[in-house]
């Protein structure tokens, strides 16, 4: 029973000239899942656990892999409009959303630009704002290994992170990676994973139930992003972990999914 | 057969301990010195008035950025001078890095100067950019070919289509093209493409009846793409020949052999990837989306299959980055962030022990000027191209070293190289029109190049 609650699947919704593929995994009350820069990892402790209770929809973002490139994406704020349209032609607003790094990014946009598609937003460690102090991670100037180790860490003691890329990519991974990686450079190769206006264009979000979630040592989007979204959503809730870097949904799992199911409810 | 003089203008006063810890990419210019990059510029203009004198045919340049290992960061700044202080030979720009450049119309006007103020002696060319010109000039590298493409097709359209006209692009985009320094060669300079073996360019130039330009490539897979050109020729109706067809060949001589084979040593500390690369580390020459589907993929299996083929000049990656990716891998598994650590003696002695592998494959040729005719002949036989440039005098070589081996080259080798190509029908672009020759009456091409002088 708790497996076949946990399955997932793809599905394939056609988005403007755009084959989407979605994974689609549990029941109940949809919650659209935005994946990070390198990718879809796979199915995470995570994801099982929450769709137990939800309907856990992952796109895949056009051009990162399995999803092809669409010739017009050409920033975020176009990612962003892909998603409105998927939203609006699924019927899913207004949906509960959670964005990755990137993901948080695309999410933040989408809220910037029409807030009532969401009920609820949880970014955590998004991109998309310039950190007051640090830099967001030039991951460009690293290979995807490097890349890979920055974003935990402690990889060694990262239980999940052993699973997905422990001994080093596979040649496949290895290739999802680069298309990922090229895919981020044709979106946001400059300004540098950011968008100079969204501070200020996010005002429109003010009372949209956000949680921003960050590692305190994150090594790839400093956490003093953090007190800018703050700032750029009036009511935000900031939490943030201890001894954890980007990736705290799987450095700090189980108090994740229980924030997380906390604020969705 | 035209021949040019090329070396790529190190800035050669840099220790080899600190180039095989950094590769020529990432090296702080900290170590540079500008009194001696002064000198060393006009050094090198010096050998360009001297390679004209000497009667080489053409002077080649190229462009790098952010590295030692090439002088010419803009190399439109040296041929303007060249034009103006020379006055015969051709001006050989191969090639300017269309994806980085920015602004493709100020690039059409600029080399529409430098054609009319050299009286029409300018060849030119394009080319990508290496990896890490992408950072150095923050080109977006995941739209590097695209750049490309409708970067040529503007500056072409500039030199060519009677203005004013209005241009929107994907990339670039301008009001108003009206450009009044036009080429003196009509309809626009020639083209010449360099590369590394691309399949993808190598295609391109023959839908397009560039000639194709190999720089220092391994024979056997240098004849393969010639077979590609041909074909793709063939699609277009046409039978390629001699002036399709370029060849960048390492050559260093001296009065002795033991004195050639000490300056070509030197060589492996400055030669773009003779053996053992040692230009940067592959994340800077492997940006995101800079390579081909397909070129990725090859990436992925030498980074992640221990048992991948690894490491060849040009079409892989350098030992001493492959070391380096090794050993962050391990730091991946062990879960450290660290920076991997270079045993320069030991590197140092691998390049060195490189050398002889480096000679047998002819990727570099070396001797008295009696020694290395017959390896030219060779080169010449395989490859049959209608250009012929010698790439002389990379690495830490004295500006004493580098006349006397473009002297010797001049004096012994040319002439000897010339007789090789008559008798071989090695036409030029200059002679033959690249793209005029028809298919035979079958309508399957004749054969380019080959590979049975290697066995003799």
């Amino acid at each position: 029973m708790a497996q076949e609650s946990t399955a997932w699947h793809e599905q394939t919704v056609k988005v403007d000239g755009t084959e989407l593929v979605v994974v689609k995994g549990g029941s109940g009350r949809p919650l659209l899942v935005l994946h990070e820069e390198l990718g879809h990892p796979g199915w995470l402790k995570w994801h099982a656990d929450i769709a137990r209770r939800r309907t856990v929809l992952i796109p895949l973002h056009p051009g990162f892999g399995r999803t092809e490139r669409a010739e017009w994406i050409m920033n975020m704020r176009d990612m962003a409009g892909l998603y409105a349209r998927y939203l609006k032609e699924s019927s899913l607003a207004p949906v509960d959303v959670i964005g990755f790094s990137l993901g948080g990014w695309i999410a933040a946009e989408m809220a910037a630009a029409n807030p009532s598609q969401f009920r609820k937003m949880a970014l955590v460690a998004p991109m998309g704002i310039k950190p007051p102090t640090g830099h967001i991670l030039d991951f460009f100037q690293m290979m995807a290994p490097q890349q890979m180790v920055a974003s935990v860490l402690d990889p060694a003691n990262t239980a999940e992170y052993g699973d997905l890329y422990g001994g080093g990519p596979t040649p496949l991974q290895f290739e999802n990676f680069e298309e990922a990686r090229a895919q981020c450079a044709r979106l946001a190769w400059q300004p540098f994973m950011h968008n100079p206006s969204l501070p200020h264009l996010l005002g429109v979000a003010a009372g949209l139930p956000t949680l921003i979630v960050w590692g305190k040592d994150d090594a790839v989007v400093p956490v003093s992003a953090a007190e800018s979204y703050r700032d750029a959503i009036a009511g935000a809730r900031v939490i943030t972990y201890d001894k954890c870097g980007h990736r705290p949904e799987i450095e700090r799992s189980a108090e994740f999914i229980c924030e997380l199911e906390t604020f969705f409810g | 057969m035209h021949i040019m003089y090329f070396t790529e203008r190190p800035y050669r006063h840099v220790s080899n301990d600190e180039i095989i810890k950094n590769g020529f990419f990432g090296l702080p210019n900290q170590q540079f010195d500008a009194q001696k990059g002064a000198q060393l510029l006009n050094e090198y203009l010096d050998e360009k008035t001297l390679a004209e004198e000497l009667g080489f045919d053409g002077v080649m340049l190229n462009e790098h950025h952010d590295t030692a290992f090439c002088m010419g960061s803009v190399m439109n700044v040296e041929a303007s001078i060249l034009a103006r202080i020379t006055k015969r030979v051709k001006i050989i720009l191969l090639g300017n890095p269309l994806p980085v450049v920015g602004n493709p119309l100020r690039l059409a006007e600029e080399l529409s100067m430098i054609d009319m103020i050299s009286g029409g002696r300018l060849v030119t060319g394009w080319v990508r950019g290496a990896g890490s010109e992408q950072f150095a000039t923050n080109a977006n590298p995941g739209y590097n070919r695209e750049l490309f493409n409708e970067a040529h097709d503007l500056v072409v359209d500039a030199w060519t289509k009677p203005g004013p006209w209005r241009y929107e692009g994907k990339h670039f985009h301008y009001r108003f093209v009206d450009p009044w320094v036009l080429p003196l060669q009509k309809p626009h300079p020639p083209i010449w493409i360099p590369g590394l073996l691309s399949p993808e360019t190598v295609i391109w130039c023959a839908q397009h009846r560039y000639p194709y330009v190999a720089l220092a490539t391994f024979l056997e897979p240098t004849v393969e793409l010639w077979n590609i050109y041909r074909d793709a020729a063939a699609k277009e109706g046409y039978q390629v020949g001699p002036e399709n067809f370029g060849y960048l060949q390492k050559v260093f001589v001296a009065e002795t052999e033991e004195k050639a084979h000490e300056i070509a040593k030197w060589d492996m500390f400055g030669g773009a990837g003779i053996g053992y690369s040692l230009f940067g580390q592959p994340q800077w020459m492997f940006p995101p989306g800079y390579n081909s589907k397909e070129a990725t993929r090859r990436v992925a299996r030498q980074f992640s299959d221990p048992n991948a083929v690894q490491g060849s000049p040009f079409g892989g990656f350098a030992p001493s980055s492959e070391e380096k990716i090794a050993q962050s891998q391990i730091d991946v598994r062990a879960g450290a962030w660290t920076q991997p650590q270079i045993d320069v003696a030991a590197t140092r002695k691998k390049i060195f022990d490189a050398f002889p592998q480096v000679e047998r494959s002819m990727q570099v040729i070396c001797g008295t000027p009696k020694s290395v005719i017959p390896k030219i002949r060779k080169v010449l036989e395989v490859l049959r191209p209608g250009i012929f440039g010698f790439w002389q005098n990379d690495g830490p070589i004295s500006a004493a070293d580098r006349v006397m081996n473009m002297r010797l080259i001049a004096n012994e080798v040319m002439p000897a190289t010339r007789e090789i190509a008559n008798e071989l029908g090695l036409v030029s672009p200059f002679d033959v029109k690249p793209g005029s020759r028809p298919l035979p009456a079958s309508g399957v091409p004749e054969s380019v190049g080959s590979l049975a002088p290697l066995a003799s």
